[in-house]
């Protein structure tokens, strides 16, 4: 992670140095969002799907103080524990607390983006608490001792040999196995043994409807369920934007969810909690973290909308070609982009700029966030801040300047006409270093309108 | 009708043939047409790169410039869509008078037939500004009726064969100050898009934009690649060539 203005750049240069590997991602990203085409033209109702999803976040948003304290009076009425969390460290805390009071030191925990922010992991560890990843992209990536390079498929930044290697090296698996069957059913005997001998259970919530007080969680594996099933003590955690407001609005967001993310018609398991079962603790921990601050941003504040499929990922051409790990913020991809910069401006200084505005991601968003206008936005605001490099601004002051003086323009062209060829021999700047710029034209088109006048 | 040309500032300096050929499309179909003198830029390297504020005197300008005429035509999606989103964010009536050269001659001037003859086989490129901002086609991500307006004009020329790619509208990675900025992604993602139409023998790309056909006949041109860009306006005009 490079806290300067151009990390992305630098670190996509780096990750392009392999190019059949880099290939290899963009193809892979590319597949999934071919199905999540193929899948969404199966509904007919697909676009009304995403306005309907887009409206009733909207509506959320705007009254969300009002449905938090609806879904956590209805929580705690049946029989839920509800925390708030001002931001990451309190979260750790209340989550750390409640561990310690059952003298849990084994938790499994299902995939949650929220504790990656939090950075609960390291927290839990220096504290003696041994967690388990139980999602297996997630596991894959904590036995690198790596960290998730995309939100929905952690792992995707790895081969099948690659996995095949890590599991010889961690889990003893014969060495050369890669068929991702067997290697899959060893990691998950593994985790069998550790549902079991676990003193608490975490999960992520996708979904948590204000009218029931009930939470949804959407996994392909069934580990959240294995977890929170087996274990004394189910811990949930949200971000504060996870509200919906009533039940019946999950058959929209169940619907657009997996197609978006994984091109799947729905998630293996799209398990409802409700209360917990006998002689069971249930808590749910609602995280700010920020939010609030974004809440309150006009311009930025649908970003908040985000269901976190990731399909901006897998549609950015950008993303697909510098990988995960490019971005300076635990979420990559256009939303990530959108989102680190509320956290801190200098250090993600370069997100914002790296996207071509393409617009893709605004228009395969199942919630309608207008992505590629807030990235837009992000750089004024970047900008004006002076978080960019001094040879920037004062290039665009001087464009600006020759912009506003026809007669400069005109003469600056006809100088860079000439210097034209030059630069094409030369490879100097930073367009000829990897294309050639086009034989100049005798006359410009204003030179030729002119003669032509007279 | 009393048309002003809009002629994009590296338009105007690297391809004033392809401003040309939009004023030949536009006289052709009995317009008056009129390219004011004092144009520059539209500003949008400057927003984009996030110096919108300085970018704003490109926007009165124009509009200074281009008030007086019943419709405005431009032979590139991107700053035609830039200037339609600023000159609406200041309530600017002209905004609903700015049109994109296949937009125009597309849905104002309704063209049903060309004179042009082409017997090459073309690749389309949908540039982004003018697929997603302008909505000059369906968008692969959007699930409505499939349509493309520059596609069913191309139709129009004898000759011309549209060769289908594997991805239909990906971006080609020209950004304006991205090409230079994020330079490697920038040119993996156009080389990208050069092996989709060479793959599928395609012996020119044509786009509505010709900054993309910078960019792509650049690292075409580098790459020693047989491709040849050529804005939509020359081979509309039927003096591609």
């Amino acid at each position: 992670m490079l806290p300067t203005t151009d990390s992305h750049p630098r670190a996509a240069h780096d990750f392009l140095q392999d190019p059949e590997r880099s290939a290899w991602h963009d193809e892979t990203l590319w597949m999934v969002r071919t199905k999540r085409d193929r899948m969404a033209s199966r509904v007919p109702e697909w676009e009304l799907l995403r306005e309907t999803a887009s409206q009733i976040k909207e509506h959320t948003l705007s009254q969300l103080s009002g449905y938090l304290e609806e879904f956590a009076d209805r929580a705690e009425a049946n029989g839920i524990t509800v925390h708030w969390a001002r931001d990451g460290e309190e979260h750790n805390r209340i989550v750390l607390g409640i561990l310690q009071r059952h003298g849990a030191k084994r938790l499994v925990k299902s995939k949650s983006m929220l504790t990656e922010e939090c950075h609960l992991n390291p927290c839990l560890a220096e504290h003696g608490i041994e967690v388990i990843d139980t999602d297996l992209g997630e596991r894959i990536v904590q036995l690198e001792k790596g960290a998730p390079s995309h939100i929905v498929m952690p792992a995707i930044h790895l081969k099948r040999s690659e996995v095949g290697e890590l599991f010889h090296r961690t889990m003893g698996t014969p060495e050369g196995l890669d068929d991702a069957q067997a290697l899959t059913e060893v990691a998950r005997q593994d985790l069998r043994k550790r549902y079991f001998a676990a003193d608490a259970a975490l999960t992520g919530i996708n979904f948590a409807v204000a009218e029931t007080g009930g939470f949804v969680v959407c996994t392909n594996e069934g580990n959240a369920d294995m977890g929170a099933h087996l274990a004394p003590v189910h811990i949930a955690c949200m971000g504060l934007e996870k509200i919906i407001p009533r039940q019946e609005h999950l058959g929209v967001f169940l619907r657009l969810l997996a197609r978006s993310a994984t091109g799947q018609p729905i998630t293996s398991f799209s398990s409802h909690f409700l209360k917990p079962r006998r002689g069971q603790e249930m808590h749910v921990v609602i995280v700010d973290n920020g939010r609030s601050r974004q809440l309150a941003r006009p311009d930025f504040r649908k970003s908040l909308a985000c269901i976190r499929c990731a399909a901006c990922f897998n549609t950015c051409p950008v993303y697909r070609r510098s990988g995960g790990f490019s971005y300076s913020y635990f979420i990559a991809g256009p939303i990530g982009s959108i989102l680190a910069p509320n956290i801190d401006r200098k250090q993600h200084a370069s997100l914002p700029f790296a996207s071509t505005l393409c617009g893709s991601c605004s228009a395969v968003c199942p919630v309608k966030i207008d992505i590629h206008t807030q990235l837009l936005k992000w750089r004024q605001e970047i900008v004006a801040e002076g978080h960019t490099g001094w040879m920037k601004r004062l290039a665009m002051r001087a464009a600006a300047f020759v912009f506003r003086h026809p007669r400069v323009f005109r003469m600056a062209g006809w100088w860079a006409r000439k210097f034209l060829p030059l630069a094409n021999r030369i490879h100097l700047d930073p367009w000829t270093k990897t294309r050639d710029l086009p034989p100049p034209p005798k006359e410009s088109f204003q030179e030729w309108y002119r003669r032509r006048g007279k | 009708m009393f048309i002003g040309l809009f002629v994009p500032c590296y338009i105007d300096q690297l391809y004033p043939r392809v401003a040309r050929a939009s004023w030949e499309l536009l006289t052709g179909l009995g317009h008056t047409v009129e390219s004011p003198e004092g144009q520059t830029c539209c500003g949008q390297p400057l927003a984009n790169s996030g110096h919108a504020a300085q970018g704003e005197p490109c926007v009165t300008g124009f509009s200074r410039l281009f008030g007086r005429y019943d419709a405005v035509v431009g032979p590139s999606g991107s700053c035609v869509l830039h200037l339609k989103e600023h000159l609406e964010q200041r309530g600017d009536p002209l905004s609903h008078r700015i049109h994109e050269l296949c937009e125009f001659l597309h849905d104002i001037a309704r063209v049903e037939r060309l004179e042009a003859t082409f017997p090459h086989r073309v690749g389309l490129h949908q540039s982004c500004h003018g697929l997603r901002g302008l909505g000059l086609g369906r968008p692969s991500e959007c699930q409505i009726p499939a349509f493309s307006k520059p596609a069913r004009l191309l139709g129009m020329v004898r000759g011309l064969e549209l060769v289908p790619l594997d991805r239909a509208d990906e971006c080609c990675g020209f950004g304006g100050t991205f090409s230079v900025q994020e330079g490697d992604v920038s040119a993996a993602m156009g080389n990208d898009r050069l092996a989709d139409h060479e793959r599928h023998g395609a012996e020119f790309i044509t786009s509505a934009d010709m900054s993309c056909l910078m960019h792509l006949g650049g690292l075409a041109s580098r790459a020693g690649s047989t491709v040849k860009v050529l804005h939509i306006a020359e081979i509309l005009a039927g003096n591609a060539l």
